[in-house]
């Protein structure tokens, strides 16, 4: 995933989520017993079986996008990642609660902009960040929804302390994953499977196609037209894209598959233009049109702004969604929380301290070797330094680095992520997880019970991105 | 459907076609040159291939000298030249690629299967024994292509425009093989009716597989008016001209039905082409010149073509 980043935290001792101080967790006992009764020999064939059965599916992928390349398919661990129902019930409204305000928000930067004149978030940080679209000024979105796919990806270090780590509110990518992830235990162990209430995930791209159909423009008069809009079949996502296309059963359309007369969008079909209605966009703002945006974009579609502004279509998400995941921003979203909702935040973010004020520069300066700083506006973990892991030369290069460029940095302290039993080659062993769940919102919100977690397969490593070892499992939520 | 995957099926079906078809120019080259040498009177065989296949201004901007290892290795296996087979199948690969999803397994198996054995097969390299080995490869896996497309895909617009690539590229490519004869020159001592002529004939109709059928159907030694009456008018022979446009006119009628009637000059052109063809007769065509109808025949295949895509495809 191309948005995934790297984590570090303190050697310290890591939440395990499933043996607490006083054993193994009701919800993991069946795994458990299974685990114990296994026989290793056993264990290591249905190993096999799973790596052979997910290098069938992931072949699958891997023709959606090229012949076969190997290093494309993610490594798939076995053993699931259990949440129960309470869990689950309290993600649930906190990830609703979130993507509510982060939706307020953003309408309300592109309007009124009455966050800013109360003086809650600084105004130079919004006005003039790269992700704001002063082409948004006074658009008012069908039902009001920006965000319509919001990727939020969690952490935990407790049995109730969670952690949003990062709002993904551009194209968050991942989400056939954790339906193939479902798909292949399903498959390889039905009887495990059948011994949980699990909540199903198979109904996403269902959810997705209605969430999209509910926010066609208000002059749609029939049943809305939907489409995918990829960048192409070079683009790392692809895979994803068609799957998507496939199973929601409309059109994957390339920029120049649409055509805009007179501020409708059409599609090139073979029996004539066809008019279209909502385009669920997996294309960054940038690209999306030459006119308006880059021009020397190939993957857009000359138009497409205006048809927008005009109301004859609406892009999911909206643009200018950018400006609510810039990390610099990040630390704003529990304000917005009280700010739009009168509520507390239900989950937590992680502390963080933006370098671009003089005291958490200080402070950052002071404890760089205890602390995470990146890139405000990086992402895949690139420009960033793990405090406890850099040698003295690194640590004084980056502090020139932050003291030249400060604004441009976030820091906050590692974190101790939680773990679960995952297959490694000494047998199981605990392995650092993340969880990104999947939250739709139309004329309402729509979560998925699950999501994707990622799990850091080397011993000691803390790092989920499957760039760099990372692999995923299933997500079991537990009906109660 | 979106005109993007049309156009790719169709490209996809014409480019595999293509494959096939210069496969069996090279063969005819390959064979009349053979004869030539064996009858001590080679003549300009390799030039002729170049011509038919239309790969001729592109050769000569290359090489100063017509060599039958520098033409076979630009039909074959030069990637500046974008009929060479291994063009075609490229190209055709990256038309798949771009519509995975509305192909079948099937095809995509045969497909990508062909194009990496086609890579690894002149990594390393051929002989010039190996040539015609190879030439009767690719002829297996356009067929190959062919009948899964036949077999797995669903029998709706999809399926009718890859079958019109089929058929159009078949018709153009008929129409240069039989060509070839017209550009191949007979040397002074060897007349019309004499040996080296009957095996230019034999090499045309063995490049469309279609010796022992000319047997069949005429009962009698070759005469090259019955050779281009075989491979122009007749029905029964499944690569001749009449019989590609019946299935161009079929497929572009059964077209116009999915889409609730809609016609245009490409249905009017297919049958126009198709009614002359149908109720030609092959000695009006030798009055006219077979040269001549030829070209005539594939200048408006190709004006065909161009309306396919203006009604469909863009």
């Amino acid at each position: 995933m191309s948005d995934g980043k790297a984590k570090t935290v303190m050697p310290v001792a890591a939440f395990d989520e499933m043996r607490g101080p006083e054993g193994c967790y009701a919800k993991y006992e069946a795994i458990r017993r299974w685990l114990e009764q296994t026989p290793p020999e056993t264990v290591v064939l249905k190993r096999a079986e799973a790596e052979l059965l997910f290098r069938r599916i992931g072949i699958t992928f891997a023709v959606y996008s090229e012949g076969g390349d190997p290093e494309r398919l993610i490594p798939f661990d076995i053993i699931p990642r259990v949440l129960d129902g309470e869990e689950w019930r309290l993600l649930s409204r906190g990830l609703t609660q979130r993507v509510r305000a982060i939706d307020a928000f953003l309408r309300d930067i592109y309007h009124g902009r009455e966050i800013l004149r109360a003086g809650k978030v600084p105004e130079r940080l919004i006005l003039h960040n790269e992700g704001f679209r002063p082409e948004m000024q006074d658009l008012d979105t069908p039902h009001g929804v920006y965000c319509h796919i919001a990727g939020i990806d969690l952490v935990r270090t407790g049995p109730d302390q969670f952690y949003v780590l990062e709002d993904n509110c551009r194209t968050p990518s991942g989400v056939s994953y954790m339906l193939e992830n479902r798909e292949a235990m399903m498959r390889l162990f039905p009887d495990l499977c059948a011994q949980h209430r699990l909540a199903p995930v198979a109904r996403y791209p269902e959810d997705l196609l209605e969430t999209l159909k509910s926010v066609a423009p208000v002059n749609c008069a029939s049943d809305p037209v939907v489409v995918l809009l990829t960048p192409g079949s070079y683009n790392s996502a692809y895979y994803e894209h068609s799957f998507l296309a496939d199973e929601m059963g409309i059109e994957l359309v390339e920029g120049a598959d649409l055509l805009v007369d007179d501020n409708i969008v059409y599609m090139r079909t073979t029996e004539g233009p066809r008019r279209v209605d909502v385009i669920y966009r997996r294309i960054d703002d940038d690209f999306i049109d030459p006119l308006a945006f880059r021009s020397e974009s190939v993957v857009g579609t000359a138009g497409l702004l205006n048809a927008y502004r005009a109301g004859n279509v609406t892009l999911a998400n909206a643009v200018g969604t950018g400006v609510a995941d810039d990390k610099a921003v990040y630390p704003y979203v529990p304000t917005m929380i009280r700010f739009y909702l009168g509520e507390e935040p239900i989950l937590q973010n992680v502390p963080t301290y933006s370098c671009g004020r003089a005291e958490d520069l200080g402070f950052v300066l002071d404890h760089l070797p205890e602390l995470v700083v990146k890139e405000a506006r990086g992402s895949g973990g690139y420009g960033m330094l793990v405090g406890p892991r850099a040698s003295a030369a690194e640590l004084s290069a980056f502090a020139e680095k932050l003291k030249a460029r400060p604004a441009d940095y976030i820091a906050q302290p590692t974190l101790a992520l939680s773990t679960c039993p995952t297959f490694v080659a000494s047998g199981v062993a605990p392995r650092h997880v993340d969880l990104r769940p999947f939250v739709l919102r139309g004329k309402e919100i729509r979560i998925v019970p699950g999501g994707l977690t990622r799990v850091a397969l080397r011993e000691g490593s803390l790092v989920v991105n499957s760039s760099q070892g990372g692999g995923t499992k299933d997500t079991w939520v537990l009906e109660s | 459907m979106l005109s993007r995957t049309a156009d790719s099926l169709y490209w996809l079906a014409r480019y595999v076609e293509r494959a096939e078809n210069t496969a069996r120019t090279v063969l005819v080259g390959h064979w009349m040159a053979s004869m030539a040498r064996s009858l001590g009177n080679p003549g300009n065989e390799w030039e002729s291939t170049l011509i038919a296949s239309g790969c001729a201004p592109g050769y000569r901007a290359k090489y100063a000298k017509v060599t039958p290892a520098s033409v076979v290795d630009y039909l074959v296996r030069d990637p500046e030249n974008l009929s060479s087979l291994i063009s075609c199948i490229e190209t055709a690969r990256r038309n798949a690629r771009a519509v995975r999803t509305a192909l079948t397994a099937d095809m995509w198996n045969a497909l990508n299967e062909t194009c990496l054995q086609m890579r690894q097969k002149l990594a390393s390299g051929f002989t010039p024994d190996q040539v015609s080995e190879m030439l009767e490869w690719v002829k297996q896996r356009s067929q190959l292509f062919n009948g899964s497309y036949a077999n797995t895909m669903l029998r709706n617009d999809a399926y009718y425009f890859t079958r019109l690539g089929t058929y159009i590229e078949r018709a153009d490519n008929t129409a240069r093989i039989l060509d070839v004869k017209y550009h191949v020159l007979l040397p002074q001592d060897a007349g019309v009716g004499g040996a080296l002529d009957y095996y230019q004939w034999q090499s045309i109709l063995r490049s469309v597989s279609g010796l022992r059928s000319y047997h069949w159907v005429y009962h009698e030694r070759l005469q090259h008016w019955r050779v281009a009456e075989l491979l122009i008018l007749r029905s029964e022979m499944p690569r001749s001209l009449v019989s590609c446009y019946d299935e161009i006119a079929r497929t572009l009628d059964l077209l116009a039905e999915a889409y609730a009637g809609k016609r245009g000059e490409c249905h009017r052109l297919a049958g126009e082409v198709f009614a002359r063809l149908r109720y030609g007769r092959i000695q009006d065509i030798f009055q006219q010149g077979l040269h001549e109808f030829l070209t005539e025949f594939i200048n408006r295949t190709m004006i065909l073509g161009d309306e396919i895509a203006s009604l469909y495809l863009i």
